[in-house]
């Protein structure tokens, strides 16, 4: 069967697992082409006008893939992590899908969630696999196989700070060169620290190619994808009450563990319009950052209408206060 | 100590009720105005939606009066309410308010801790006077449903428009002074005696519309710009999807007491939204179809801008809508809603539905020919 993947929201995450979990049951997988402009008009004209910018995308996807595979993997992704969530429209998205796009194939919506019960990721790799027509075993075997793999591609990410970003038309999975090999050693000028849901960062179209853009400045990026995960729980345990989006935590703490233990140079935040967690979550932190830390701060809301040059505009102005105070420190340090 | 809370519908009659009676001075914030609303998208995140920043206006007002304890929901996820308390604390100290704030978190399996907090507020009051202040403030919670129910039945037919919520205002105050569950027998008898007598207009025929959505633009009148008043003054007899009552079984209350029916409801929602989907997106969906089976003529959908659940359930209401052939108008509301707009859109709208109510008593009359 040809699978279809929409390279869009968790895409980021799990691509990898759902790749090698498909074809090892023999399927094959077709992932939607990267994000562009029609594929953001599609999405922007079938989807309820105030929803959020990625889930719009996510339509625009879908329909990409329409007419090129058997059926679209869509799971209904309630959490991820223990007692977390994503967010309400993650929790309603194959219901969102089927009641704005019509003429679908095949949709595998089977449930994902971990929020109690450690076994949830192997029960629905399991389900999909049945309702694929594949037995418990084979589901189970492909199962294993793919999480071990995926366990040690994010071992591989978090020690070469590999970022998952697509290169051209290639998935970042198929991507093996490390992001930063032009690079040498010592040769950032700055450490930024870019937070946002990974669909958001590493989406090139939607970011307007941010990352590329800060790395083009001698930017080192850090984002929570390339940090520890005890790291980042160490952060989170900074909150007064714990946050129950996965995403939001993974935010807050990376934001509050680096800025406690790392030298950094700035912050970059990266919200999409419509978003709801991202709200709340930008406040918490650029109330954090500007009573707690003297650190510059850059926040961006991606938009559907957004121009590219003010974008451009803002990041140049974000770049010349860390330019500013990387001399100011250098010229202390020479005096002194 | 001075304890404050966020207004939500009638809510504060009964938590007012309940506080004193436990010997805790409260002030209530002035009722939502147009203030509130300033002082909420001043100092709020701006994508954060309307409940949240309207929470913020109250709160500046009760802590300019003197209040220096606030009381609040919490919540676990999926949606943003959950986190409100985290980010309105930062809000209120950053503007440099001194106070305490007590967040009430859903007791799923924490009943005892809502009671610890409560000992807390209530200095240390047994159990037994807590449940006894909880009984008063229980019975004019359910009070102030029948009466808004009562309310929104009368105000489309009367003769004499203004009447009803004439009567409805009164009401709210002796409600709210009652000091027994006995006295308050006394004032339900007598709201019920001045309803009937209202003069009703037998040539006016009410159609019937259910309201749902988000939970708290449903109750809170001042969000909705009033629209279960407006809709009764364009002739339509108003049901809500929910009342006080029911969001202090959800919220507050332990799973046990929560009614059986609910889940039965959401069946409804199925073919459409298959589950939770945070706040009452499914349940909104199942309504509608609730609704439309009791024959009902037209359903609002109430949402604030960028609210999760209900953006879920927008997506789907077409489909729903045409299934059970019911027509559903939805209103995103925002800082920017105004009164007057929305009033055209409902104009329309109950005519609309009007129409199709004739339409369809036409046809009956036809085929019975
Ligand atoms: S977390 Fe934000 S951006 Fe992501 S789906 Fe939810 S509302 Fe949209
Ligand atoms: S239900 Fe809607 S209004 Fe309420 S917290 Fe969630 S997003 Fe905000």
């Amino acid at each position: 069967m040809r699978i279809g993947i929409p390279r869009a929201l968790l895409y980021y995450n799990y691509y990898p697992f759902w790749k090698i979990f498909f074809e090892s049951l023999g399927h094959e997988v077709v992932l939607s082409s990267p994000t562009n402009k029609k594929i953001l008009k599609d999405g922007l004209e079938s989807t309820v006008d105030d929803a959020c910018l990625p889930v719009k995308v996510f339509h625009g996807h879908v329909i990409d893939l329409i007419n090129t595979v058997d059926a679209v993997f869509i799971p209904r992704i309630i959490s991820v992590e223990s007692g977390e969530f994503i967010c309400p429209k993650f929790l309603g998205l194959p219901d969102m899908i089927r009641n704005s796009v019509a003429g679908l194939p095949r949709i595998i919506d089977c449930e994902l969630s971990l929020y109690r019960n450690k076994t949830g990721f192997m029960e629905h790799a399991i389900r999909v696999g049945r309702l694929l027509g594949n037995s418990t075993q084979e589901a189970l075997r492909a199962y294993l196989l793919a999480s071990s793999k995926y366990n040690s591609y994010k071992k591989f990410r978090v020690k070469n700070g590999r970022l998952p970003i697509d290169e051209g038309d290639k998935s970042f999975f198929e991507v093996t060169a490390p992001d930063y090999s032009k690079y040498k050693d010592g040769s950032f000028k700055f450490n930024v620290l870019v937070l946002g849901h990974p669909y958001n960062i590493y989406d090139r179209y939607v970011s307007m190619n941010l990352i590329k853009k800060l790395q083009d400045f001698g930017a080192k990026i850090i984002t929570p994808e390339i940090i520890p995960e005890r790291n980042i729980s160490a952060g989170a345990k900074k909150l007064n009450k714990k946050l129950f989006w996965t995403l939001g935590k993974n935010i807050l703490g990376s934001a509050y563990y680096y800025m406690d233990n790392c030298k950094l140079d700035g912050i970059v935040h990266v919200a999409s319009f419509g978003c709801g967690p991202d709200s709340l979550v930008g406040e918490l932190l650029e109330r954090k950052v500007s009573r707690d830390y003297s650190l510059p701060f850059l926040y961006l809301n991606l938009d559907e209408h957004a121009g590219e040059e003010g974008f451009n505009t803002r990041l140049e102005a974000f770049v010349d206060i860390l330019e500013r105070r990387r001399c100011g420190e250098s010229n202390v340090s020479s005096h002194g | 100590m001075k304890v404050t809370f966020p207004h939500m519908g009638n809510l504060y009659i009964p938590v007012k009720t309940f506080f004193e009676n436990l010997g805790v001075e409260v002030i209530v914030p002035p009722p939502c105005s147009k203030k509130t609303l300033e002082l909420g998208v001043k100092y709020s995140p701006e994508f954060a939606c309307l409940p949240l920043k309207i929470n913020i206006g109250n709160f500046i007002e009760a802590l300019e009066m003197g209040a220096d304890t606030i009381v609040m929901a919490g919540g676990i996820g999926p949606c943003r309410f959950g986190y409100y308390s985290e980010v309105q604390r930062e809000i209120l100290r950053d503007l440099g308010y001194k106070f305490n704030m007590i967040v009430l978190d859903p007791p799923q399996g924490h009943f005892m801790d809502l009671v610890k907090k409560l000992l807390a507020i209530t200095n240390k009051k047994s159990f037994r006077q807590i449940s006894l202040a909880g009984r008063l403030a229980w019975a004019k919670a359910l009070l102030l449903d029948e009466l808004d129910k009562m309310a929104s039945a009368i105000r489309p037919v009367e003769l004499n428009r203004g009447e009803t919520d004439a009567i409805y205002k009164n009401a709210l105050e002796q409600i709210s002074k009652a000091e027994s569950e006995q006295e308050l027998l006394g004032v339900r008898r007598e709201i019920l005696e001045r309803m009937a007598e209202i003069k009703k207009d037998p040539d006016k025929l009410p159609v019937k519309i259910g309201l749902v959505g988000e939970i708290y633009t449903v109750l809170e009148p001042f969000v909705n710009l009033f629209v279960e008043r407006q809709l009764g003054e364009l002739g339509a007899a108003v049901e809500r999807s929910i009342y006080i009552t029911e969001w202090v079984r959800e919220n507050l209350l332990p799973s046990f007491l929560k009614p059986k029916e609910h889940g039965q409801v959401l069946k409804l929602a199925e073919p459409y939204i298959r589950c939770f989907v945070g706040g009452h997106g499914q349940e909104s969906i199942a309504q509608i179809v609730k609704y439309s089976r009791e024959g009902f003529d037209g359903v609002i959908h109430l949402l604030p801008f960028t609210c999760m659940p209900e953006i879920v359930a927008k997506s789907t209401i077409p489909s729903v809508a045409r299934i059970h052939s019911i027509p559903v108008m939805t209103l995103v509301l925002d800082e920017h809603s105004a009164e007057a707009g929305v009033r055209t859109r409902l104009e329309a709208f109950v005519d609309l539905i009007r129409q199709k109510k004739e339409e369809k008593s036409c046809d009956r009359v036809l085929s019975g020919n």
